[in-house]
Parts: structure tokens; sequence; C-alpha cells
């Protein structure tokens, strides 16, 4: 019965390419909580887990889905979860248990029409303000958006990778279109990607202490030998609690300027498509880019130079990179499925002559090639 | 100078404690780790998981690999612990609180599938950390700081709660009779399974002063006189056992598969194991 | 080969969303580029549902349909709404029990097709119908290799069905090689 081997080459939904991207990656534990549209990567864990020696679990909530993750990744296994909208806002409380204790894990929300229960079969970008300030108190976090079915899966290689290099979760931010659409998939195997593990050698069997002019501690798996202590508490190096301002002070900037410091060493990809020679700029990013791909198409066939640019890790935003390409642009046109969240950060980095607009849809139906062309349209009229 | 036992298994330079003189809890964390420390468990297979609360505080006391986690969700930390490292010594650390309220699902979920950690619930039968308030097992009449008028909730029975949802070890003891305390902490990780023993604290701070139970002496006399062993609760009269606290183990059953063993099959039935 | 449009449309639980994707992993199977995606409300039986695929030979933009370049309806209520939504050139494959408005017929190639009374009949499962529109698409407008589309139909279907579901493709291909007689 067990059919092992995967073809390199198949046609898969984003959801289930999420799932081969992070076995890939290395991933040998999944907990969670079934969740529409995010079910599928619970559903292909169970089923792909056990045939790579991994384990799935399928838990009694959302937040147990993502503490047993966490628990697992302290035993030194990366580990996963995914939710959408709803489960997305039971997980908050860990995201930032993992952000303070540093446990390295991925979180995926397969965003859907909210709030609430919304549209749960819909697709939606409604997530993306929760995915930066989700959790309670000043915390960094990256979040990736794919916008493919191959994207999906190279990106959750990339999540993986991140979330253990710099110990801190990664939000990878689907969305319904890309998680349920069926697209070919290069399933790249693991000898040929480049994978990191986290780093477990520890300084003076300090948890939390780290090397001169770095960021990141060097934590060894529980069971590993060196008995030390994790607390969502501030701590100090040794992993207690502390009250010393001093030090919690020190602790909270350090986790903070952890992403930071290393946004140009790996975090930070962005693509850009016909922006040479634009003066019309498109933001984008997930399930929105594939219909301005398409609006673009057309409206160069039209005559008007339309670029697009789409950041791919949407935390922490690609300001600078955006700033100077906004310089040549007379319009900058934000596309997304919410009321306008990456709107925000645009107009609020977005000065001078360039005139940010905004085309957005939340009923549920995707935003289509034609309306985006209209817009750019009567822009011009 | 504290005991050779303390000094091997507690980070002593983490001490004293936090907990308020007369508390049950520093009792019950020696306990934990007399058990371990009579089953000579190696202290780098053992991990101490806890919750949020004044119980949870003890992880960070004890020299073992220690994860003190979120409100309520000890227990499902320590699944994932158990999942990734099936060779590791998982035991919880939780209050009635964290284990019977904001953890509750968890509790009966990880009893359900018998996954093998062993789970000590000091029960001190109020919210101390926050202050007072009334818990999952504050006896029905019993005042707490949002129970001014007195309770009128019911009260849960911490191993009877286990057993229905399938935990497949559960016992209780108190912070008077240690010996039979350690024995039952023992006899859970020994088990192969999910196990649950209760541990009643005491609370003089809140608990005791808000319901007039005098003195923490006065309140550790009071489990010596009414704190009764469950063999001899056998041969008592139900209206001699108004009022008391049965101890002792109360619930064994070997029989059922381990969750980390099924998973293992699992693995095998898909071909991963090769 | 030009883009297809894909649309497949009809009453949960006819295996609409699995003929698109069968039809994709045809196409895919063959070296082309393939988008499919479907909508659909929360039952999982007896609800509106509408699938799309669409096939290309250069790189796939958007992946939804905008204007069909075939429409399959397999229920009156599901034609309705769609056939509103359609291009001058659209083909349209329906079940033979399905009214399509006369004035439909003037531009567009119009197959009624008997899908279910086949599915019931010839080859005894309802459950068929879906995949006899599976290969009535493919005839009609020629998307895949009979060879690539036997292979998509078999891994899609529980096994010791596999005679059963190519007799059933290979019927659709005959009933449209019959309507276009």
């Amino acid at each position: 019965m067990p059919n092992n081997k995967q073809k390199r080459f198949q046609l898969l939904q984003g959801n289930e390419a999420c799932v081969e991207g992070a076995i890939a990656a290395g991933m040998r534990f999944y907990s969670g909580y079934p969740i529409t549209p995010s079910t599928e990567i619970a559903e292909r864990s169970a089923l792909r887990l056990p045939q790579v020696g991994g384990k799935f679990v399928q838990m009694e909530d959302e937040i147990a889905g993502i503490a047993a993750a966490l628990g697992a990744s302290v035993a030194g296994t990366k580990s996963m979860t995914a939710t959408s909208g709803p489960g997305f806002s039971l997980k908050q409380e860990n995201i930032g248990y993992a952000t303070i204790a540093e446990i390295p894990i991925v979180i995926v929300d397969v965003m859907r029409s909210g709030p609430s229960t919304g549209l749960p079969t819909s697709p939606s970008q409604g997530d993306v303000m929760q995915a930066k300030w989700g959790t309670h108190g000043d915390h960094p976090v990256i979040a990736i958006c794919p916008s493919s079915v191959q994207d999906t899966y190279n990106q959750t290689v990339r999540a993986f990778n991140l979330s253990e290099r710099f110990r801190t979760p990664v939000i990878l931010l689907m969305d319904e279109i890309v998680g349920h659409m069926r697209e070919g998939c290069e399933l790249i195997p693991t000898e040929e990607l480049e994978i990191h593990n986290r780093n477990t050698n520890m300084i003076n069997s300090m948890p939390y202490a780290f090397g001169e002019g770095q960021y990141v501690p060097h934590m060894t798996s529980f069971g590993d030998g060196h008995l030390y202590n994790i607390t969502g508490l501030f701590h100090d190096e040794a992993g207690f609690p502390t009250n010393d301002n001093e030090i919690a002070g020190e602790e909270n900037s350090r986790i903070m300027e952890k992403i930071k410091v290393y946004k140009y060493s790996g975090i930070l990809e962005y693509e850009e498509q016909q922006m040479e020679d634009a003066d019309i700029g498109i933001v984008c990013y997930g399930g929105t880019t594939r219909a301005v791909e398409g609006a673009i198409e057309k409206a160069r066939d039209m005559g008007y130079n339309v670029g697009m640019f789409r950041p791919i890790t949407l935390w922490p935003f690609p300001e600078h990179e955006l700033i100077e390409r906004a310089k040549q642009l007379k319009r900058l046109i934000v596309v997304e499925h919410n009321y306008g969240q990456v709107l925000l950060t645009v107009q609020g980095i977005i000065k001078g002559d360039t005139k940010v607009e905004f085309i957005g849809k939340v009923n549920g139906t995707t935003i289509t090639p034609d309306e985006i062309v209209r817009n750019i349209e009567e822009g011009e009229e | 100078m504290p005991s050779k036992l303390v000094e091997e298994t507690m980070r002593t330079r983490r001490l004293p404690h936090i907990w308020c003189p007369g508390c049950g809890h520093g009792i019950l964390m020696r306990d934990v780790c007399q058990a371990i420390s009579n089953l000579g468990l190696p202290q780098e297979e053992v991990t101490i998981v806890s919750g949020i609360g004044c119980s949870s505080r003890a992880a960070g006391y004890m020299n073992y690999n220690t994860l003190h986690t979120t409100h309520g969700r000890a227990i499902a930390f320590a699944t994932g612990i158990k999942m990734a490292k099936p060779e590791m010594h998982v035991i919880v650390i939780t209050g009635d609180g964290d284990a019977t309220a904001i953890g509750g699902n968890h509790l009966i979920h990880a009893a359900r599938r018998n996954i093998d950690l062993t789970v000590v619930v000091f029960n001190n039968s109020i919210y101390g950390m926050t202050g007072g308030q009334y818990s999952p097992t504050t006896p029905t009449g019993e005042k707490g700081t949002t129970a001014p008028y007195g309770n009128i909730d019911g009260d849960f029975d911490i191993p009877k709660l286990s057993e229905a949802a399938g935990a497949t070890f559960t016992g209780r003891g108190d912070c008077f009779h240690v010996p039979q305390m350690v024995k039952l902490i023992e006899d859970g990780i020994k088990h192969h399974g999910f196990s649950v023993i209760e541990g009643v604290s005491i609370c003089p701070t809140y608990y005791g002063r808000k319901n007039k139970k005098g003195s923490a002496v006065q309140m550790m006399h009071w489990q010596e006189d009414n704190c009764i062993d469950i063999k001899k609760a056998a041969k008592m009269e139900p209206k001699d056992l108004e009022g008391k606290i049965i101890l002792g183990e109360m619930h064994k059953d070997a029989s059922r598969p381990e969750y980390c063993d099924e998973y293992d099959k699992i693995i095998k039935k898909a071909g991963g194991d090769k | 080969m030009a883009k297809e449009q894909l649309r497949f449309t009809g009453s949960g639980g006819q295996g609409v969303i699995l003929g698109t994707i069968i039809i994709a992993e045809a196409a895919f199977l063959d070296g082309k580029q393939v988008a499919q995606s479907q909508s659909y409300g929360p039952e999982a039986r007896g609800g509106m549902c509408k699938a799309e695929t669409i096939i290309d030979d250069k790189k796939i933009t958007y992946t939804k349909v905008e204007l069909p370049s075939l429409l399959l309806s397999l229920t009156q209520v599901s034609f309705d709404k769609y056939v509103k939504k359609i291009a001058p050139d659209t083909v349209i494959v329906v079940d033979e029990e399905i009214n399509v408005p006369e004035r439909l017929y003037a531009k567009h190639e119009v197959l009624k097709l008997p899908i279910i009374k086949s599915a019931n009949e010839v080859i005894k499962n309802k459950m068929a119908a879906n995949i006899i529109s599976v290969g009535a698409v493919n005839e009609a407008l020629q998307i895949a290799s009979v060879k690539s589309l036997e292979e998509a139909v078999v891994n899609h279907i529980p096994k010791g069905t596999e005679e059963m579901n190519k007799k059933a493709m290979h019927l659709g291909a005959q009933l449209v090689k019959d309507a276009r007689k």
C-alpha cells in the first residue's frame, strides 16, 4: 500500500505543495486542527509524514495544534502547524510564546474571508495585519506570501530555513486562491535544496547566550544533555525568569533587532515584473498576483507602461526597495483582497508625487484582470 | 543547608522560591523530585512541562529539561515533546485552574489518547497567582474574590474526571502524607500510559484566609485529620466520609495501548520505518 | 495550442471538480501548463458547484476562467447561471435533459449529450457521469492525448474500477463523435 516514492513533477494543490516543501525542508512533526481552507495541509501531512518516519497528530483544538508543534520543536524536530482565519486568531498567544522563547516553528495561515466564520470557502487576504500584530506585545515577525503552487513549495522550504536560522516563528501567509488551486509543481528533492538547521552549539552552557555581534542564541534540544529552562517570561541568558528591567529591555530589543539586522541576510525577498520602463506600478502579493499578471499583459497591449512589485516577504516589508522604485512612478496601485492592509504600509512610506491608489475586494470573489485594467484606464482619463 | 535531594534535583541558586510562606506547593515539588530520584532516572531524560500559575513556577526550580509554557497548554506542549522523543520521561506540573479550566480540553484529550505523560496537578482550590479567584475545584459554597457570596459552581473531582476521559492511571495525594504522594508519583511515572495524580495543596494566603481555614499549620493538620486513605475509607460509613478527601491510587488499567507505541505501528504501515 | 478555458458546473457530488482535475492532469502529463481551481459552498453534496481548468502552452497568469472556451453543465440550475457568462464562441456541452435556449444554437456549437442516461444505462453507475463528461470535453476540444487522459483517469478513481472508468471515458468521446456526425 505505501507508495513513498514521489514523482518529481506533479499536479498539486498549493496546500499539498506546502506539505511536500515542508517535508523536503525536514519537517518531521505536524500538529493541527481541521479548518477550511487549510485542511488539505493536515490531510497530506497525516498521509506523508509516517512515510518518512515523521509524526502527525490531530489535536483537540487550534491552540493545542501550535502548542504540540512547539513541544516537538523544543525536542529538536522541525515542526509545522496550519490553520485559517479563526484558527489563526486562536494561535496568536503561542506565536508570541515562540517569539520570546525563540523556538523555531512554521505556522501556515491559509487566509479566508472574515471576520469570524465569514465565508469559509472563499478567498481573502484579511489576515495581513494580524500576521504582523496578532499576538500581544511588541514583537518582530517574518511572514511570507507565495503566489503559485511552485512558489508555495519553494517558500515553505525557505520558511523552515528562516525559522531555524533565526529561531523565530515564520508565518507562511497563503490564501484560498493559492491553497486550493492546482498547478504543475517540481518537487525539488532535499539533496538539491539549501537546507538550514538550527545552531545547537550552546555558548557557555547558556541557552540564551549569543556570540559577539550576533543576535541568535544557540540552544540544544531537550534531551541532548544540557539542562536548562525555557519560559515565556522575560528571562536571562540562562533562561530563568527575571524582573530586572535592564535585562528585560535588552532581551526585548535583541529579539526585535534580530529580524531587522538579518533582513538582508535572506529574510527579505521580493519580485519585480516589467518595472524597468513602468510609470504605473502595482503592488500585490499571494493570490492577487495572478490577476495582476493577467492585467499587465492586457494593459501593456493597450499601451500602458505597467509593472508589478510583489513582496514575497510581506513582513518585514521591502520598504526601501519600494520607495526607490516609486521614484519613477506616477501611480502606484495596491491590489489586495481586503479593505486596504498593505495599503496602510505603502501609504506610510510613499511620499512625494507618486499617487497611491487601491483596488480591494471583500465579497468572496476574486479580483479579475479586467477590473484592474479598468482601474488603470480610468486613472489615465 | 539544603538537603542532598534538593542539592541534586533543584536549581539551588534559583531558591528561595516565590511561593508564600506556608504554601503547599514546595512540598509537592519536592515530592516530584523525590519520586524521580527514587526511580533513578537520569536528569537529562526527564522533562518537566508546566503551564501558568503558582504551581507552574515549579519547573524553573527543578534541575531537568524544563519548559514553562502558556496558561493551560502544558499538556499540549508535552504531547509534542513526548511524540518527538518517546524515550523522554515527560512530567507535567500544573494547577487546578491550569489543568481543568483553561486547559481542561487538553487534559481530557490527552487522557483519551493515553499518551505516556505523568500529570501532577497541584490543587490549591483557588487562582493564587491572580489573587484568590474561585477555580473549578473550589468546593461549592466556599468563597473567592470573584465569589464574594459563595461559589455556586460545582467542583471537579480530578481523578474521576481523568478516569472518565480515559486516563489509565489516576490517584490523589496531599501535602501532609508525603510518602504516599511520592509513591503515587513514582507509580504514575512507571505506568506506561496517561497518568494523572492530584496533589491536594494548601493556600493559606488566599483560599485559607477567604474561607477561615486558619493558619498554614492548621490547614496541614486539617489534611492530617481529613484526608483518608482509600483502603481505610472503604471500611467507613458514607456519613463518616462526608467532607473528607480520599487519597490513594484510584484507577489503573495497563491493558490499553499507549499512543506513541500505536503511532510507531502507523509508521510501519506507511513504510516510514525503513 | 491556443489557451483553453474550461468551466464545469453542476451539483456537489457529481464529480465536477474531479472532472477538471483529471483533464488538467492529462494536459499536464502532455507537457502543457495548467491551472485548476474550484468554488463551492459549505455543502459537500447537492450545492451548486463550479470548477475550472485553464490549459496553455505558455505560462498561465490569471488562474481563473474569464470567458470559457467550453462550458459543461450537468444541471439546469447551474447551466442557467453560468450560460450568462460565456464568450461568443464558447462550446456548450450539456446533459440532454437540459433546456438550451434556441438562440444559442446560432453562434455556439451545442453538444447535448445523454451523459447521465449513459452513465445509468450503459456504464450502470451514475457516478460515471463525470468521467463520460471528461471524455466528451477532451474529444470536443482535443486537449490531451487519449493515453494521458487514460492515465489521469486511472490516477483518480478507486482501484478495481479502472476498466469501467476507461469505458466511460471512451463512451464520452464517442457521444461527441456521434453528435457531430
